[in-house]
């Protein structure tokens, strides 16, 4: 397949995105219509509150642990670090060694930012210290 | 209007179409497929060897009670089902899905937007899709529902490195993000298949696929034994049934990317060597391709238990992450040699 | 000095019986677990007689020996707990008390177990009228319990005003069950969560209680097996068997041969049935799906084999005081021989999914550890107590039905995990095909049932046409089996360990009291604490290998 120069490219992906959004919208909408008009229905207050095994649920926020977040952090970290690479990969025969010896002291860095997390217990599954 | 905004529109319906049906028909293969592996008939009694049973669940999740539990966020508890169904869909853009072919004479190039960052597209637009999971567990105000959300969220984020980092090596061969491209580099027989040469990023990247798809063995965030449903525990009806379909579009989505990526895609199908066409087969490969890591995804399924999410993020951490950049300085030296 | 506390010791076989005055008991039980070593307390429970009676039922260390302690209550119905020295007393005299009213002074959590919290009256007590039921429905709030064990352990701090902080850390309390698909809709675990860790856990149990034990007060000996069924339901003949047993025992009287290898094999196609019903739901709350197929089919054949013995497929009733309904099919060996080849298959293709599975191997090695120490504390025994090292095989160390004539091995565990459990149901299971297949090859020939007419029915033709036979029918269906006033303790190894039945005669075609040694409920009374330090899926994984059976544990 050959390449195709058109001027606006993502054209198709914007109509795709606002296409897909419209239909599958649709779909909920006449799916909840279409219910609402055919299902039985019930409205009891213990059938529409949430769904915890049975017993009632013990009062409390819905509490996550903070070390999630921090995962989180860690992730925007590595995943930058990565979208920085992509270039390089690409251009790679051109840049040569330099670019070559720069990725490797670029992935050094890394790597000590990521034995740090390592040893901190980031990567574990909460246990961050 | 332009001839090719006609084009781009008819190609976008013609996706949506096949692949929402796919979704259907992938739900019956996999019960088929999975029932066979363990001894069983699966779907036999709606219509012939059960086919319509997808329609009698699409009229069972189309006309099911619609519930939404009092202390959801009313708003994103609906919006999030749309996204990763948007997502999904949005990456298959990126993505040719069939080599070039000319009907009545004219030139079809089954591929919507034809960009020269076509995989970091589709990586992008699929980890879009993540916000589903993530905000319908958050919106549900339901525990479960939370828990199922963070397993999703950590897997998806752990294997979003991996993903990233095992694709790295393949393109610093290819020299170009398009997916064309890749399909070009690996013309001329199986002998030139990526997977040669990039075997290790194969196994990553297909791992990750696994994960990214939400799949067994890392299907953590909806485990029914463990946490219930995951983060759709509140959800019914079509809001369940469009996650659904997202899912399996992702599914398809990985699958395109492997094959193209690392078995050849469709070969030489669509280009004119010589004032003639060569590799007519190319487009049938890739279907089969794409075909044979989805019964690859229900095989696995069938036989292996799945991890626990510490499990899984020592092994996207400490044990692939490492092995990807190993990969790709070894890549680059022996480039550079 | 204690021994003189204990009076009219008298021993029988291997089992001792003894009386004390209940103000000595701490320094009974003390003497009997340090001196004499019995180390397990394996049944509490108390005999609504005037006065009050407690009986305590203990094992020694060897497994051999039983004990069987009796004493009588005052009108206070009072008398010391016995949890500063068996762990196992804390549940078991929380059902005395729940089911009696006997109040223990010390135990620390002395609330109703198996009945709901807002019920009143002691069921078990004979004043409470069989037919009042209650309608109890609103949700016990564990919070309080909770809350306590983790200012137990130091994650929460009581405040000044009464409420808890938990400092820096983030607890989340979540239900996990009784509506969980992994817990059979009858066991709701209270879990304080940290992440996804489990810090602390409390167990309600008793949603699958329907009062056995007071329905058998109301039967006669021959109409309880059918309500045995209904104990372990995955192994309903090992229950008939149990019940049976301990009735013969106390009639004086002993099986044809034939009827004991008769129930020899169904006793251990049982085991087989329970054994792949365990390790298929484990597997599947592990993610294994295809094994359960591959497990549950073999199961069919074999409910096929039993469906055409007795006519029932899940609760058979097949065996009768004194003997079993009717004799083994024509042919019965072919069938048996398929359903013996049918689950060698299913496990051994069980076996290759897992046996060198990483991610299988991951999953429960290490997982939900119970040591040797805790099983005996616990009193916990079968699969689980042999997965943790102990050779606690009552077939071995105490052997009935000629279990000592039959090549077969005890297999035990090293470390007690899931992983060990689950290997332990494996190895099991072909142990029993192996007694399976050496029943095949010596069955006599003969009776099945004794020939007794005051204890088994007469065959029918007599019924019709002889005055003898109408009358002993009419006296056994009417009256039921007498049994002479007495109290007897008597157990088998069924699937899942220790099932025992503690039965109070009077003289009666009805029993005074029946009492169930039920392996699940010890082993339940473990689980909270098993699973605190691990994860959700550990926790899951755990239960699933500890084959709790609500039927028999909530009774």
């Amino acid at each position: 397949m050959e390449h195709l120069q058109v001027a606006h490219p993502y054209f198709g992906a914007f109509a795709m995105m606002v296409f897909t959004l419209v239909a599958f919208f649709v779909t909920i909408t006449l799916a909840r219509y279409v219910s609402l008009k055919l299902a039985a229905r019930n409205t009891e207050k213990l059938k529409l509150s949430i769904y915890e095994c049975g017993p009632e649920v013990t009062k409390q926020p819905n509490k996550i642990s903070a070390q999630f977040y921090l995962f989180g952090l860690l992730f925007i970290l590595f995943d930058v670090e990565i979208i920085f690479m992509f270039p390089w990969a690409i251009d790679f025969k051109l840049l040569g060694w330099f670019g070559f010896a720069e990725m490797l002291l670029f992935i050094l860095l890394l790597a000590i930012g990521f034995i740090y997390a390592w040893k901190k217990g980031a990567l574990e599954w909460h246990s961050i210290k | 209007m332009d001839a090719i905004i006609i084009e781009t529109l008819i190609k976008i319906v013609v996706v949506v179409l096949i692949f929402s049906a796919l979704g259907g028909f992938g739900t019956y293969f996999e019960r088929k497929i999975l029932a066979f592996l363990q001894r069983r008939w699966g779907p036999n009694i709606v219509g012939p060897f059960g086919l319509l049973q997808i329609i009698a669940d699409g009229i069972k999740l189309f006309t099911k009670e619609d519930i939404i539990p009092i202390n959801a966020e009313r708003g994103i508890f609906i919006f999030s089902t749309l996204i990763i169904a948007v997502a999904a869909f949005t990456a298959f853009v990126a993505i040719p899905i069939y080599p070039q072919f000319t009907v009545f004479g004219y030139t079809v190039r089954p591929i919507v937007i034809d960009v020269n960052v076509g995989l970091l597209f589709v990586m992008g637009v699929m980890a879009v899709g993540m916000y589903s999971p993530l905000l319908a567990g958050m919106s549900s105000g339901n525990k479960w529902s939370l828990l199922g959300a963070a397993r999703a969220v950590v897997a998806l984020l752990s294997f979003e490195v991996i993903t990233g980092l095992s694709i790295l090596a393949p393109l610093m061969l290819v020299g170009s993000l398009s997916l064309i491209d890749i399909n070009a580099y690996q013309m001329g027989g199986i002998d030139n298949w990526m997977v040669w040469q990039q075997p290790i990023a194969f196994v990553l990247f297909l791992i990750a696929g696994f994960a990214e798809t939400n799949r067994k063995p890392f299907d953590l965030s909806e485990q029914d034994a463990e946490i219930i449903g995951g983060y759709h525990t509140e959800y019914s009806g079509m809001k369940y049934g469009l996650m659904m379909i997202g899912e399996y579009a992702n599914m398809f989505v990985v699958a395109f990317l492997v094959s193209i990526i690392f078995l050849g895609g469709y070969g030489e199908a669509g280009s004119i060597v010589n004032g003639e066409a060569v590799g007519a087969w190319g487009g049938i490969w890739l279907i089969l391709k794409v075909a044979f890591f989805f019964i690859l995804f229900v095989w696995v399924r069938a036989a292996w238990p799945h991890i626990r999410p510490d499990q899984l993020m020592w092994l996207a951490w400490k044990v692939l992450m490492p092995l990807a950049v190993v990969n790709i300085v070894i890549t680059g030296i022996v480039m550079m040699a | 000095m204690a021994e003189a506390l204990l009076l009219h010791a008298h021993k029988i076989d291997h089992t001792t019986r003894a009386t004390f005055a209940p103000q000595h008991l701490i320094e009974v039980l003390t003497y009997l677990k340090k001196t004499l070593h019995f180390d397990q307390l394996l049944d509490v429970t108390a005999i609504d007689e005037k006065p009050m009676k407690m009986v305590y039922i203990l094992r020694s260390h060897d497994f051999i020996d039983s004990y069987i302690l009796t004493t009588s209550l005052d009108e206070t119905h009072t008398i010391d707990s016995a949890t500063s020295l068996f762990e196992s007393a804390h549940w078991l005299e929380r059902e005395t008390y729940d089911q009696y009213g006997v109040h223990f002074v010390g135990h620390p959590n002395l609330t109703r177990i198996l009945n709901h919290e807002g019920f009143v009256g002691h069921p078990l007590r004979k004043d409470y009228p069989i037919a009042q039921g209650q309608m109890c429905h609103e949700t016990l709030d564990l919070l309080p319990q909770l809350q306590a064990r983790l200012e137990s352990k130091g994650i929460l701090t009581r405040q000044s005003d009464g409420t808890y902080s938990s400092g820096s850390r983030d607890i989340m309390y979540l239900n996990l069950g009784p509506s969980h698909p992994a817990s059979h809709g009858t066991i709701r675990t209270f879990v304080a969560l940290e992440g996804e860790t489990i810090v602390g856990a409390v167990n309600e149990i008793g949603y699958l209680h329907r009062g056995f034990e007071k329905s058998c007060e109301n039967h006669t000996y021959n109409q309880i097996i059918p309500y045995t069924d209904r104990l372990n339901y995955c192994s309903s003949l090992a229950n008939n068997v149990a019940f049976a047993k301990t009735i013969e025992e106390m009639l004086g009287v002993t099986l044809p041969d034939r009827g004991i290898f008769i129930r020899v094999m169904l006793i251990e196609l049982s085991r087989i049935i329970d054994h792949l019903v365990c390790l298929g739901a484990n597997l599947v709350d592990l993610g294994a799906l295809t094994n359960y197929w591959y497990l549950f089919n073999p199961r069919e054949t074999a409910y096929d084999f039993l469906t055409k013995l007795t006519g029932a497929r899940l609760t058979n009733s097949y065996m009768r005081v004194g003997g079993m309904a009717h004799d083994l099919f024509v042919g019965w060996e072919e069938e048996m021989k398929r359903v013996l080849a049918d689950v060698e298959q299913g496990m051994g293709d069980t076996l290759k999914l897992i046996e060198h599975n990483r991610i299988f191997h991951d999953r429960t090695q290490n997982v939900g550890i119970l040591t040797p120490q805790r099983v005996r504390d616990f009193a916990i025994s079968g699969p689980n107590a042999r997965a943790s090292g102990v050779p606690y095989d009552m077939r071995k160390t105490a052997p009935y039905y000629y279990y000592e004539s039959f090549d077969f091995d005890t297999v035990l565990g090293s470390v007690g995990d899931v992983y060990d459990r689950m290997m332990v149901r494996f190895e099991e299971i072909r142990q029993s095909i192996r007694i399976i297949r050496q029943i095949m090859a010596r069955i006599p020939s003969g009776a099945v049932s004794i020939d007794d007419h005051r204890i088994v029915l007469p065959p029918k033709p007599s019924v019709y046409d002889s005055i003898e036979g109408t009358i002993n029918h009419f006296k056994l269906i009417i009256d039921g089996v007498r049994v002479s006033a007495q109290s007897h303790y008597s157990a088998i190894e069924a699937v899942n360990g220790e099932l025992g039945f503690f039965v109070v005669s009077n003289g009666s075609g009805t029993p005074a009291k029946v009492k169930v040694k039920a392996p699940s409920f010890t082993a339940m009374s473990a689980y909270a604490s098993m699973i605190e330090g691990g994860q959700i899926a550990d926790a899951i994984a755990t239960l699933g290998s500890i084959n709790i059976i609500a039927g028999e544990m909530d009774r």
